[in-house]
């Protein structure tokens, strides 16, 4: 099975680097870009069939894969 | 009296926490591998800074995993003093012993520099051998600096004087300017709610000598032997 976990800054989190980005990007032509948040993804391969490790890969997302004091996870599992 | 100064892969302040610890009369620093699972036998442990595990995924939230971590959370549950030191901070927020988390600098540069932090709170055993209001003078060296927390977790720190240290202008006085990574209310410093458990981003460790341009740390250190030495003497 394979799975992604996208993780984001949460809104009340500064995103100093998303704001860079964006600055870069009115500097090359584009003043309507309002805001810009950068996070991770993560693409992950798991020996498991769906279903079965769901509360396992929830506590990975929580406890090493995101911060929750400052990011919030989603986890999205691909159909093959 | 023996404090631990614990090595993580990355990590590249301990010896500097070792010569600085050493340095102080009736202290002792030994390293403690990350792979080990006990701290029995040391009075104080020091969590140096770095990079630990090249700071993948976030600052700290690999090596809050090491096999040593389960020890200093046990000791540190049961009282014994812990001080974390930049990267050794991240590691101490991302394992759940101090609240928030530090981010990337506001400026997105590197910053190295020397500070001045006021001492808010002098009543704890980190800094019971300074004077509230004293100002120290220490440098940072981080990219991930910018301290943040809830506004509930900031009241908490605030109304429980768990504040120890914020960053200042040389007169003492909490400005903007003075803030070298965007952390909010200008926090450099903090302790967990029982008192035991201090996190900072400066470096006391670079700074216990007047030859590197601040002997200021020390005092960090003798608060902790202070403190260590009362405690054994009040059990005695």
């Amino acid at each position: 099975m394979k799975v992604k976990v996208l993780v984001r800054p949460k809104a009340t989190v500064l995103d100093p680097q998303g704001a860079a980005v964006r600055e870069a990007m009115r500097h090359l032509g584009l003043p309507e870009v309002r805001e810009v948040r950068i996070g991770k993804l993560l693409e992950i391969d798991v020996d498991a069939k769906d279903g079965e490790l769901d509360e396992k890969l929830h506590a990975l997302c929580r406890d090493l894969l995101s911060n929750p004091v400052i990011e919030d996870y989603e986890l999205i599992k691909e159909t093959p | 009296m023996k404090f631990a100064v614990l090595r993580f892969p990355g990590s590249n302040c301990d010896q500097d926490c070792l010569a600085a610890v050493n340095g102080i009369d009736g202290l002792n620093a030994e390293y403690v591998w990350h792979k080990e699972e006990s701290l029995r036998g040391y009075d104080a442990i020091v969590v140096p800074g770095g990079f630990s595990y090249g700071d993948y995924l976030r600052c700290g939230a690999i090596a809050r995993f090491s096999p040593i971590m389960r020890a200093v959370l046990e000791d540190a549950r049961a009282g014994k003093l812990v001080i974390g030191i930049c990267n050794g901070f991240q590691i101490l927020c991302e394992v759940g012993l101090l609240p928030g988390a530090l981010v990337r600098n506001r400026s997105l540069r590197f910053v190295c520099a020397m500070t001045n932090l006021r001492v808010e709170n002098a009543e704890t055993p980190f800094t019971g051998a300074a004077h509230a209001g004293d100002i120290l003078r220490l440098p940072v060296a981080h990219g991930e600096g910018c301290y943040f927390a809830d506004e509930q977790t900031l009241g908490e720190l605030n109304d429980n004087r768990r504040v120890l240290l914020r960053y200042v202008d040389p007169n003492g006085r909490v400005t903007p300017d003075a803030n070298p990574n965007g952390s909010l209310e200008n926090i450099a410093g903090i302790c967990n709610a029982q008192g035991n458990v201090f996190g900072l981003m400066p470096h006391p460790d670079r700074a216990c000598e007047a030859r590197l341009g601040s002997a200021d740390g020390a005092v960090v250190f003798r608060s902790m032997m202070e403190t260590i030495a009362s405690r054994q003497a009040q059990a005695a």
